[in-house]
């Protein structure tokens, strides 16, 4: 397998009340296509930073990061809104729909950014509702929609577009033990049957034992990797 | 980025019901400037347009030199005589202008109200004047016939009335109409019992002249002032009345857009208000499509778009407010240059409403455009968390 995320000496720092911030020092990591990796560790620890950071969300101080052979450290706010519609799908942890579209529309929200007919994105959109499994709530409102069928919905706008990266910041943080496993499993599913490689943010070991490898972060680093 | 937009527009737009509360203060906020900006100049529209229409191009002014109005002019009638004779004047009616208090309808108050004396030919040389109500004074007699406005105004002057001046009784035998000018707020009766009854002799206050062609106006007026014998001067009414109605609409205007404006401010700051938390409680579905691949752009134009859209509302709003409830509506005010009340009606026309709509807009702008700027500024990851 090739390799897809590779960051070389990355930091991160924010100014807080005039004082330089150091939230990531020295990450140097590589996850190959098709990994289902998980990042661990405790609050503050930096997870969701690296996690921004591959997702082309923010930039890092000072590293390098390359996603499928392309450096982000460089590119124009613009050029990396372009990159993340083409190459990224988002989960986040309280699923991030928008109150007032349907599943569906939620769904061909990435679409819009496509030259893809109207009919096509309906049909792309329906597609991906069918692999989460939702396919007869497309015209379900987030409102009318359980916590676990929410997140499903999120997950089928993240695939949509076919990125090849799945960034998933605690998908399971808002659900229960239940629901959180059927996403799991789903999870596991794109990751073993269409490919997708996942970076996952969790706090929970039973989370991080649906990943291949897992990765402890503590006080901006990466410590250790936990054995599968 | 065009289809970004419209998705984007189309979301916030739908999301206004459910910010019922918070996005009408935007709709009433405008709607109040646009209304009150709207009125006040549909008052200087309205008074410019009692004061022009009373105009007729062929028809001329015959005042004392340096005089600007009729109330401080005087002649005596043989001087007039001489300019009645000059070739080219078709009819010439001498007239004599006073002012007498008469209480208002609307606050019973004493106003000033203008009564012309003339003769038979003060209604020749007015072919718009058409009595609507009973008949003409008659020569010789206290008869008045008074101005559909002034009847409106003024206390005590409906067909038959009696009405006291200078220990004098008049009795209203008619009402006139002149097409909606100035002289729909006079009264008007014989010349000879006016000069009786007010004292003034055999003088007048000006005369009108109709011409047999307007271009005449100019070589007539080289003519009287080069007369020795008179010192007297010749305007065109048009000239006579845009002179006295831009001084009054001028004032009007400025006291509108000055009142417009300090409304303006609050609604700018409602607008504002309402755009800031509006744009706030979206804060994570903006940052979302952020984060999705949406560009700063749209997210920009949908807001100030939403923001335009609750200003047009408004605008019409406003607009049609004052339209239905002051259009034709009739006031008077005080003409400084007369000393004397002129009704008129309130002229809510499509140039004003122009006016108030472009205001709304433009508060709609500003309202939306720095929320708008702030919600793109800020850091998607920032934003993710809601803050």
């Amino acid at each position: 397998m090739s390799q897809l995320v590779s960051c070389r000496d990355v930091t991160k720092s924010y100014i807080r009340a005039k004082e330089q911030v150091d939230v990531l020092t020295g990450i140097n990591l590589d996850i190959e296509e098709g990994d289902f990796l998980a990042l661990m560790g405790p609050s503050g620890s930096g997870k969701t930073t690296l996690l921004n950071l591959i997702g082309g969300l923010d930039q890092p101080s000072s590293g390098s990061i390359e996603v499928g052979g392309v450096g982000l450290q460089d590119m124009s706010e613009r050029a990396l809104a372009k990159w993340r519609s083409e190459n990224v799908g988002f989960i986040f942890q309280f699923y991030n729909l928008l109150p007032v579209l349907n599943a569906q529309r939620n769904v061909e929200l990435p679409l819009l950014l496509t030259r893809l007919s109207r009919a096509q994105r309906q049909k792309n959109a329906q597609i991906a509702l069918e692999i989460v499994g939702l396919e007869d709530r497309a015209k379900h409102k987030p409102g009318e929609l359980s916590g676990g069928q929410q997140q499903r919905v999120a997950i089928a706008r993240a695939l949509v577009a076919d990125p090849k990266l799945l960034v998933c910041d605690e998908p399971t943080g808002d659900l229960d033990r239940e629901t959180a496993d059927e996403i799991l499993n789903l999870l596991e599913v794109l990751n073993r049957d269409h490919g997708k490689t996942i970076i996952m943010v969790t706090h929970d070991p039973k989370a991080a034992a649906h990943a291949q490898t897992t990765w402890q972060m503590d006080k901006g680093k990466l410590v250790a990797e936990v054995p599968a | 980025m065009f289809s970004q937009i419209v998705e984007i527009t189309l979301m916030n737009l739908r999301n206004i019901p459910s910010r019922l509360g918070s996005s009408s203060v935007i709709v009433v906020g405008i709607a109040g400037v646009v209304a009150v900006l709207v009125g006040l100049l549909s008052m200087a529209v309205g008074f410019s347009r009692a004061l022009e229409t009373t105009s007729l191009e062929n028809r001329a002014l015959l005042l004392r030199d340096g005089s600007n109005s009729e109330l401080s002019s005087g002649m005596d009638v043989a001087a007039a005589n001489i300019v009645s004779r000059l070739e080219g004047i078709e009819v010439a009616s001498p007239e004599l202008y006073v002012i007498a208090d008469i209480p208002k309808r609307a606050t019973g108050t004493p106003a000033n109200m203008v009564i012309r004396g003339m003769r038979s030919a003060g209604l020749e040389v007015r072919p718009e004047a058409e009595i609507v109500n009973g008949r003409l004074f008659e020569t010789g007699k206290n008869e008045l016939i008074a101005g559909v406005k002034a009847v409106a105004e003024f206390e005590g002057l409906e067909l038959g009335s009696e009405v006291q001046f200078r220990a004098s009784t008049w009795t209203v035998v008619g009402h006139f109409e002149t097409g909606g000018s100035a002289y729909e707020s006079e009264v008007w009766g014989d010349l000879a019992v006016a000069q009786a009854v007010f004292r003034r002799g055999g003088s007048i206050s000006s005369m009108r002249l109709l011409l047999a062609d307007p271009a005449l106006l100019e070589p007539l007026a080289e003519q009287i002032q080069q007369d020795p014998r008179l010192d007297l001067a010749l305007k065109s009414e048009e000239e006579f009345y845009s002179g006295q109605a831009e001084d009054r609409a001028a004032l009007i205007n400025t006291f509108g857009y000055s009142v417009g404006v300090i409304m303006a401010i609050g609604a700018v700051f409602a607008a504002l208000n309402t755009m800031y938390s509006a744009v706030s409680t979206r804060t994570v579905e903006i940052a979302t499509l952020r984060a999705l691949g949406f560009s700063s752009m749209p997210v920009v134009v949908s807001v100030i778009i939403e923001s335009l859209a609750l200003a047009l509302l408004g605008g019409l709003l406003g607009a049609a407010v004052v339209y239905l409830l002051f259009d034709g509506y009739t006031a008077s005010t005080l003409n400084n240059a007369s000393f004397s009340q002129v009704a008129f009606d309130f002229a809510v026309t499509p140039e004003l409403l122009r006016i108030g709509v472009t205001w709304a807009l433009g508060l709609g702008l500003v309202g939306g455009l720095f929320p708008a700027v702030r919600a793109a500024r800020l850091p998607i990851t920032v934003a993710l968390r809601g803050e």
